[in-house]
């Protein structure tokens, strides 16, 4: 990992592979939508709006996986003091809060057939809109305390990504520990409920949005170095 | 020590009471977390009339009776261990039926029997396309089978 503390080292493989994630997991997402919308059969129950948890589980896992990310980079940037972790959790916290959002935005949306509701206070809305605000208020402590030509977050922002990352395993269990009025989890270690015909998109479309989010994550961390470089020039010239 | 080590030490220490004051809140929370009571739970805690809850659980197979009056149905809840019945008047949704899974809203009458104001139907985590309708997933060879 501290081979990339030195940020050109970082660059030289972090541009050419935002290509290399970005391409093939845009052409998988739309894959993945093509044959789940067209070619999947209809759930025997759900009938047609099963289709969007295509997009609905993508979603929920980045949501989660941006935070964990989050947490692992403040590790590293309080611990090892790594100088590419600050910018790293920063890169992080916009994208996983759109997939955060998609996944609310999502699940509402089926909520309403399915339930007969848009929105019901159980314990895994409730934990995954508790992860949206996490998101939103380490993205506004992040911008209110980075300091003058660093584009990493400060310590303090660190330190409240990893008190966060308590939610996760929460929103993991939620449906286990709790009666719920989201069901419980389809696909465990030991199998999945879903059935082979309903599932093989959702392979497509779980990959191809984690291949976008890696490359969105590169592009964002790329800028952040970027725009570092130049205040660091900046400052260089104003001071002759 | 070096000061890296120290550092790690105290923010693994930090994590440990982290996530030990979670797990504490998230079993304290248990039963005020509960989005809905069960018929077991109604049955070993009971509930008293009137007071404004949600029942959750499966719609008893062959319990599902329409009144007279054609907005008003009358059906059994369990969770396998115990049963409640259940009336409501209004338009249930779509996925309501026997033998899934329904959270309704509403109070205990004084007779024990569940007044709902609304009805949700819960889905479960069996997806399955329409040819393969009234089979089970099979938990111990994970592949789906047929019925009852």
């Amino acid at each position: 990992m501290h081979r990339f503390a030195n940020p050109a080292r970082f660059l030289k493989i972090a541009r050419p592979l935002t290509g290399w994630l970005f391409w093939p997991g845009l052409s998988l997402i739309l894959a993945g939508c093509f044959c789940g919308l067209f070619v999947t059969p209809a759930d025997y129950l759900q009938g047609e709006t099963v289709r969007i948890l295509y997009i609905h589980v993508p979603a929920a896992w980045l949501g989660m996986a941006g935070w964990s990310g989050i947490a692992v980079a403040a590790l590293m940037q309080l611990v090892w003091r790594h100088p590419l972790a600050s910018i790293a959790g920063r890169a992080l916290a916009a994208p996983g809060a759109l997939f955060t959002a998609i996944c609310l935005a999502t699940g509402s949306i089926w909520g309403r057939p399915t339930w007969g509701t848009w929105w019901e206070w159980d314990g895994r809305m409730t934990s995954m809109l508790v992860l949206l605000f996490l998101y939103l208020g380490y993205i506004a402590l992040a911008n209110a305390s980075a300091r003058q030509g660093q584009g990493g977050v400060s310590a303090v922002t660190a330190i409240f990504g990893l008190v966060g990352a308590i939610n996760i395993p929460i929103i993991n269990r939620s449906v286990v520990w709790w009666n719920s009025l989201h069901q419980g989890p389809s696909i465990t270690l030991r199998g999945s409920s879903i059935d082979g015909s309903l599932l093989w998109p959702l392979g497509l479309t779980f990959l191809g949005f984690s291949l976008l989010f890696g490359a969105i994550v590169l592009m964002r961390m790329r800028t952040l170095l970027a725009r570092n470089k130049i205040e660091a020039r900046m400052q260089r010239l104003a001071r002759g | 020590m070096k000061a890296k080590h120290q550092r790690l030490i105290l923010a693994l220490a930090a994590l440990a009471a982290l996530i030990g004051a979670g797990l504490l809140a998230a079993s304290a929370l248990k039963d005020e977390a509960a989005y809905f009571y069960a018929p077991a739970d109604v049955k070993a805690k009971g509930v008293e009339p009137g007071k404004a809850i949600r029942l959750g659980g499966m719609v008893v197979k062959g319990s599902l009776r329409r009144a007279a009056d054609g907005v008003t149905i009358h059906f059994d809840v369990t969770d396998g261990k115990a049963r409640v019945p259940a009336i409501f008047s209004g338009i249930a949704p779509d996925l309501f039926r026997e033998g899934s899974g329904v959270v309704a809203e509403g109070a205990f009458d004084t007779k024990g029997t569940f007044v709902a104001t609304n009805l949700l139907a819960k889905h479960d985590e069996r997806y399955m396309p329409r040819e393969l309708e009234g089979m089970q997933y099979d938990e111990k060879t994970h592949q789906m089978k047929a019925g009852q």
